[in-house]
Order: structure tokens, then sequence, then C-alpha cells
């Protein structure tokens, strides 16, 4: 099971209380709004977390002033990002 | 009763001021001093639901106290009262408005943010009316220090929202209006 933090980009308006509560998983960008830190494409909009920072997520997802982050669970083991030969 | 009642009013009125005070700050986006901004949004729900508990102990107290003369329906329907009905009916209006943010915020998860936001504009009207039932219902409006807390709040409240109105509200206004370096 891996936590994902995912980030509605039509609710988000960058108040950065997401990015001072996860600061390891997320920047900040010159607008206000969460960047996924060494993630591209896809994982931008759906984090995977570590475990350590489950806590910090969900709080994340209830103090959000926009309600633009949900957790979610998924089932499979998380993918390795880059696999040999590529 | 009488004075206790009193008391919890001025209590939960200037809680309430500085509720609505850090929420327009959290609203900005900027961190206040050494509190970050979910701290703020933290003290912002937790100072509201204080000024919620000090109003319902001063509708409490003043309930049961004979000299004031309050009916149950007079906590919920209002303009009823014996006493100066209208301004003591402004306190109705403010507590039945502050019920209803209160419940929204609490359940924003559950009833979305459209609806929570609409509800929670509502805070603009009841602080005004909160205060007209104070100076127009209370009885130590003649005290300086009443007079005092008063203008404090009305001056701050009235810079907060200037500043809300301005141009450069937000923390990254200056990015967002495309100065940027």
């Amino acid at each position: 099971m891996t936590a994902i933090l995912h980030i509605d980009w039509t609710s988000c308006d960058g108040r950065g209380l997401c990015t001072e509560l996860l600061p390891g998983v997320l920047d900040r960008d010159d607008w206000g709004y969460p960047v996924a830190r060494g993630k591209s494409g896809r994982e931008r909009t759906d984090i995977p977390l570590r475990d350590a920072d489950r806590e910090a997520a969900q709080e994340a997802v209830s103090l959000c002033p926009k309600l633009a982050l949900s957790l979610q669970e998924r089932m499979e083991p998380a993918r390795e990002s880059r696999k040999p030969g590529r | 009763m009488w004075a206790f009642g009193r008391v919890s009013g001025f209590i939960s009125l200037a809680l309430f001021t500085a509720s609505v005070l850090l929420g327009i700050l959290n609203r900005s986006g900027r961190p206040l001093m050494v509190l970050p901004r979910f701290s703020i949004s933290l003290l912002h729900r937790n100072i509201a639901l204080l000024a919620t508990v000090f109003l319902g102990l001063h509708v409490g107290s003043l309930l049961l106290d004979s000299f004031a003369k309050l009916k149950p329906v007079d906590v919920v329907v209002p303009f009823l009262g014996s006493f100066q009905p209208f301004w003591q009916g402004l306190g109705t209006v403010a507590l039945d408005l502050v019920l209803a943010v209160v419940v929204t915020g609490l359940l924003r998860h559950r009833i979305g943010q459209r609806t929570f936001k609409a509800v929670h504009w509502l805070t603009y009207g009841v602080w005004p009316v909160a205060m007209a039932h104070a100076l127009g219902n209370g009885t130590d409006v003649s005290s300086g220090w009443f007079l005092l807390l008063a203008a404090a709040s009305a001056v701050a409240l009235a810079a907060a929202l200037l500043w809300r109105l301005s141009p450069t509200f937000l923390e990254t206004s200056a990015a967002r209006q495309g100065n940027h370096p």
C-alpha cells in the first residue's frame, strides 16, 4: 500500500499551507503553487508518499483552505521509477 | 449572572474580532512573524470556537438572569424581546449566523468548498451586527474601556478589509501580476 497525495489543480490556489506541512515533499513555485520535489509528469499531481510523510499529508489534506488535496491508497507495490536498461 | 453575562459578551466579541483578523491575514497567504500559515489557520478556527463557547455562556447566563428577562424563543427568533427588542434582536441574528458559520466550518469536508465559502462570507455581516448589538444593547457603552475596545476593533477590521481589497493583498501578487524578476 502506497499513499498518494492527489492535488486537484482546478481547486488549488497556491496558499502555501501544504508546502509548510510537507517541506520535504513539496516545494513552492514563485506563484505559490506546490511542486513535488524530484518528481515529473503525473507524479506531480499524484505524489507517492513515504510512510513518514503520511501523517503530515493527512494534516495538509484537512487544513487545505481550498480542499484541493486528497489522500489515496494505491494497492500495488510502488513502481520502480527507473527500470534497468532504460 | 448579570455581570457574567456582560463580561462573556465582551470576551466573545473580542475573540470574534481576533478570529476575523486572523482569517483575513491567512487569506493573503502570508505567515505571521513566527507563526506558519497552518498555525494561523488553526488559531483562526480555535479562537472562533472559543468565541462561540463564550457566546453560549453569554446567552445562557442572561437566559437564567431575572433582570435580562430573556425568553427561550429570543435565543432563536430575533426582535421579540421585552427590553430593547431591536438591539437585542441583532444579538439573536448574530447568534443564528454564527451557528451557521460554525456548523458549515466544521463540516467543510462533507459539504464542499462552495457551500462552506458561501456561508463563511456571512462573517463579514455577523461582525457589524454583533458590534451594533453590543453598542445598542450593552449597559457598559458609556465606560471608556469598552469604547476603546470597540474603536480599536473597528479600526483594525477596517484596515484589514482595505488591505484585503488592495492589489498587493496576496503574498504572491507581484508574481501573479507578471512582475516577476
